[in-house]
């Protein structure tokens, strides 16, 4: 074939662009190319194509969309701690003359692969998977007020996470940070398809994230259950509203700033270059006004998780609700006002600097608040130290040193000192795992006996619990030292041997982190092998207090045969004071939506364009476009959206809980 | 067995003795003073963190299940007085710490001239300040010492006990310039300006680098900067001006090519005018200055005459390509007026290189009266200061 033709099919793809001269890329492919091979093999051998599809795939049920949310980050986390084990491995060895065992143009990649992947592809899914799962659930719900659209968001973060992994194996990602500042992300210095892949999987996947917050929101506006008033919401559901607040003002501004980079990119404009009137700070400005809320978007969850593991453990009801509300709506507020205090030494005035200072440290008194909220929560209570708190006080401990570097970096004059140096490192890692991860995995113990039924398994629980928590100080702790000694993040060599010392003992915490995260795994295998031991049937295992654990474990599609009525802030355990009855009689057709297949397919079409304007496949894209337009048309025509449940599957499924918990009793 | 455990602690000893903590103990006294706000912040927050810490063990411990004498009140939900100290108590340390912050970030503003040597000294006010222009390239550091007519790459120099003016730019892509030892750092971005003013005290050799990732050949890109006497420094002036050799346009556009792990060198004259043609990127000839575009602009700009005003770009030093969809890559051609030939710019025209006004206890405060000014909303606005 000709290379113009060649050339107007596969745009600049071609066989060099795959990485075959780097070994650790090709291992890697070997290795998830088997890997792969076997699951597709497996799944074809036991016919579960027509399963997954029907039940799982096109599924518009909040609950299993919320567990493939979890799925989805807990791969993605592999990935991303792979990145994290390389780094941490070259900066051990690039001592003393050494160039280690990366090369520049793999190194810069992994460490921007690193902070995407950790943020959008990790934390986010987890996040959006409990919310999703609990939410409805918590305000007595029978799914999101718009179900199609949430299967829609999920398969497009997936195929976000597809663009990213995609630029591991066929071409190459971005070398620039996991934000991307032009001047250097611009065409000028990165020509390459890296931060082509960077775009196009950060879109694809915000319109997702979008699209699944203003779902959140209208569901918790408008789904909640006869009672619950708006302070009468368990604190889980206030913070998950303040976060999808927070995604929907701030997600478009990250949409925007990427597209505009992508016109810088394709068509030779000049927002952020250097020439005709650019300005790159002014990216730097709009992508913080979406950064510094997407902390919050992370962490605001967690914060609902810790409470509603702290009052169910502690026995207790949950000290200070109200200020806890309005500590949440206010550290929404000003999550908004501190933008820049992540560029501090770009030169603003002093006025300037001290303001957004000064909003910075504002944030930690509510959040302090909050700190004391959970404490005399704890005070005078019975506290259980099954997994769900132990999370908990590891988070309590250790959140607090982070808040406390956080709050010294809002100070400028010690910023100019600590910016970007591994400190600044140590210091979102303290809040991001000590706080997001942290919560996520409280959220993961504590709500896994819900969905599934049965409890996970606490001994390879509290391996994985103190693996990560000794292997998260290991690891960091030295990275607050080696910030105070100077040493800037992104290095690929040192020159300082006594340097060296610092990087062993945090790698060592990062092999820690590892067995932490394998612990982890070994405990869902182990459970899933155990489930009969650790089986409930009560529904509700941890003598909780919120409405999801009114209904059976693993709900039913239904979730509530009927509506309940709240008359408290703790539904679930004023009405097992009250002495509440099931109802065992009078059950009626439940209205449900029904399965459709256009989100997968619409996301895919969306993958696909994704990948073909990284490679200038411009066919492709227009084609992709087209289809997705068509396939979103059409679906519109597509009139079998919902069917009534039967009354007598309703009775069915009751009568079979009933029989089990008599049988538990 | 307890003899082995030292063993093995020693060389984690060693390593620590070994360590130059050189944030918490500089050699420059603005490094040192926000080295004492790092300390007092800490120690400020230190007084509710440590009880937090403290009550979350003791609570924790406490009011674990198995310890049924401890008293249980399951529906206590609320205290009025504990809500008060629950929110006073961070408010006021963060009452404490912000202004604490105000004051420290005006005083330590690095765009603010020099007020003392150290503790104990002020500053000579009859002495000038040492100037440099730093110019961070592709990837390394260009110093050009504009009184003495000397340019550096990879290494500074300055006497002990001088007050020392940096201003800041970049060729390519944003780097950070940063002197541990000698003060905090300050972003080097293209086609801006940043400012910093500050002094070393103590004779040595420090350590300084790019503090922002900059591409392929950051972790190379660092520096030495030797802290001099007098003696010394003028030595070393000599003999950067005996290496000999001249830094001028065509020896900037070559030196500028992105090269990694560069020696130090030296050229004993430099171009007067090098530096302010660096900050406005019109070091090729036939390019039009930013200052002359933004002046240009701001009286109106160059209607559709302007888009006409554009050349080929023929040089490149990354040889990029241009984008997919746009046009070929561009630049702004200089325009010719009688007493200036192209690329050159006239005299009147300068750089935004003045960021004086500065706000705050002691200072000075700005002159310009808004309304009279008709700039004042069209004016050249340093593009640095977001």
């Amino acid at each position: 074939m000709s290379p113009d033709l060649l050339k107007l099919i596969f745009g600049r793809l071609g066989l060099e662009s795959l990485p075959l001269h780097e070994p650790i890329v090709v291992g890697t492919f070997v290795v998830v190319a088997l890997g792969g091979a076997a699951l597709l093999g497996g799944l074809t051998y036991f016919r579960l194509w027509g399963y997954l599809w029907r039940e799982w795939f096109t599924t518009v049920d909040h609950k299993r969309i919320g567990i493939m949310y979890m799925i989805l980050g807990i791969v993605m986390l592999l990935r991303g701690f792979a990145d994290a084990l390389m780094m941490r491995g070259q900066q051990m060895l690039a001592f003393n003359g050494s160039e280690g065992y990366l090369n520049a143009h793999h190194y810069d990649q992994i460490f921007t692969a690193h902070g995407v992947i950790m943020i959008f592809f990790v934390a986010m899914p987890l996040v959006t998977g409990l919310m999703n799962y609990v939410v409805p659930l918590q305000i007595g719900a029978r799914d999101v007020s718009f179900p199609f659209l949430n299967n829609f968001s999920f398969w497009m973060t997936v195929g976000g996470a597809v663009l990213v992994m995609a630029s591991l194996f066929i071409g190459e990602f971005a070398r620039t940070g996991w934000l991307a500042y032009p001047p250097l992300s611009n065409i000028g210095y990165s020509p390459d398809v890296g931060v082509d892949y960077y775009i196009w999987a950060l879109q694809v996947a915000g319109v997702g994230t979008t699209l699944s917050g203003i779902n959140l929101i209208c569901t918790i506006v408008k789904l909640r259950c006869p009672g619950m008033t708006m302070m009468k919401m368990p604190v889980f559901t206030w913070t998950s509203l303040c976060t999808n607040v927070l995604i929907v003002a701030s997600f478009p501004v990250l949409t925007v700033v990427l597209a505009l980079l992508s016109l810088d990119r394709y068509v030779g404009t000049n927002f952020f270059t250097n020439d005709f009137g650019g300005s790159p700070m002014m990216y730097v400005n709009l992508i913080w006004i979406w950064g510094h809320p997407e902390v919050y978007i992370l962490v605001l969850p967690a914060f609902g998780i810790f409470s509603e593991v702290t009052s169910t453990f502690s026995g207790k009801r949950l000290f200070g609700y109200t200020s806890m509300v309005y500590a949440t709506v206010v550290i929404t507020i000003l999550s908004y006002l501190v933008w820049l205090h992540h560029f501090f030494t770009m030169g603003s005035g002093a006025s300037v600097n001290s303001f957004f200072g000064i909003t910075t440290m504002i944030i930690s008194i509510p959040t302090g608040a909050k700190m004391f909220n959970w404490l005399f929560t704890m005070y005078r209570g019975r506290i259980r130290y099954e997994l769900p708190m132990m999370w908990t006080i590891a988070f309590m401990l250790t959140f607090v040193i982070g808040g406390m570097t956080g709050v010294l970096l809002a100070v400028p004059p010690a910023d100019f000192v600590l910016h970007n140096s591994l400190f600044l490192i140590a210091h979102f890692h303290n809040v991001i795992i000590g706080g997001v991860v942290f919560g996520a995995f409280a959220g993961i113990n504590y709500w896994f006996p819900k969905a599934f039924g049965f409890k996970l398994d606490p001994f390879w629980g509290k391996m994985s619990f103190w693996f990560w928590v000794t292997g998260f100080y290991l690891a960091f702790m030295p990275l607050y030292v080696l910030g105070l000694m100077g040493v800037t993040r992104r290095l690929r060599v040192f020159d300082d041997p006594s340097l060296q010392i610092w990087f062993v003992i945090a790698a060592i915490g990062a092999v820690f982190v590892f067995i932490g995260i394998l612990a982890m795994l070994m405990q869902f295998a182990v459970s899933l092998l155990k489930r009969e031991q650790l089986k409930d049937v009560t529904g509700d295992p941890w003598d909780a207090r919120t409405l999801e654990w009114a209904t059976s474990s693993p709900p039913p599609d239904y979730n509530f045969a009927f509506t309940p009525v709240v008359h408290d802030n703790d539904a679930w355990w004023d009405m097992k004071r009250r002495g509440y009855q099931r109802p065992l009689t009078g059950f009626k057709p439940i209205h449900m939506p029904s399965s459709t297949g256009t989100g997968i397919i619409l996301a895919g079409f969306a993958t696909a364009m994704g990948f073909a304007l990284v490679w200038y496949m411009w066919w492709l894209a227009a084609l992709s476009f087209i289809a997705m337009l068509a396939v979103g048309i059409g679906h519109t025509f597509n009139y079998h959206r919902d069917f009534d449940i039967p009354a007598d599957d309703v009775i069915r499924t009751e009568d079979a809980r009933t029989k089990l918990l008599a049988g538990a009793k | 067995m307890s003899r082995l455990k030292i063993l093995a602690l020693l060389p984690l000893a060693a390593a620590l003795s070994g360590c130059d903590y050189v944030v918490l103990a500089p050699a420059g006294d603005i490094a040192a003073q926000q080295r004492d706000l790092v300390i007092i912040s800490t120690v400020l927050m230190l007084l509710i963190v440590v009880p937090v810490m403290a009550l979350t063990v003791l609570f924790a411990w406490r009011y674990r299940q198995s310890n049924t004498e401890a008293r249980y009140e399951p529906d206590w939900d609320h205290s009025t007085k504990l809500e008060l100290v629950i929110w006073s108590a961070p408010l006021l340390i963060i009452v404490c710490l912000g202004a604490l912050t105000w004051m420290g970030t005006h005083l330590l503003d690095p765009y603010r001239t020099l007020g003392r040597i150290h503790a104990e000294r002020a500053v000579d006010k009859s002495k000038a300040p040492l100037e440099v222009d730093v110019v961070a390239l592709d990837w390394k550091w260009l110093f050009i010492y504009p009184d003495y007519g000397i340019a550096t790459v990879n290494e500074l120099a300055a006497p002990v006990d001088r007050p020392i003016t940096f201003r800041i730019t970049a060729s390519s892509v944003m780097n950070s310039f940063y002197i541990p030892a000698l003060a905090g750092q300050i972003y080097a971005m293209p086609g801006m300006e940043t400012k910093l003013h500050a002094v070393v005290n103590h004779a040595g050799t420090y350590k300084g680098f790019s503090a922002n990732y900059s591409g392929a050949g950051f972790s190379g890109m660092h520096f030495n900067f030797k802290g001099l006497d007098d003696k010394g420094f003028d030595a070393w002036i000599a003999s950067a001006k005996s290496a000999g050799g001249s830094l001028g346009r065509a020896e900037y556009l070559q030196l500028e090519k992105p090269s990694q792990n560069e020696p130090v060198r030296r050229w004993g004259t430099v171009d007067a005018d090098l530096y302010r043609l660096i900050l406005n990127m019109c070091v090729e000839t036939g390019k039009m200055c930013q200052s002359e575009m933004m002046a240009i602009d701001a009286k109106g700009g160059n209607g559709h005459q302007g888009l006409n005003n554009t050349l080929p770009l023929a040089y490149d030093k990354y040889a990029r390509r241009g984008t997919v969809l746009g046009p070929e890559p561009t630049f702004v051609a200089g325009t010719c007026t009688p007493d200036a030939p192209q690329g050159q710019t006239t005299a009147s025209i300068k750089a935004p290189t003045d960021f004086e006004p500065l706000l705050g206890a002691g200072l000075k405060r700005p002159s310009f009266t808004p309304l009279k000014s008709s700039s004042f909303f069209l004016g050249q606005r340093p593009k640095s200061d977001s």
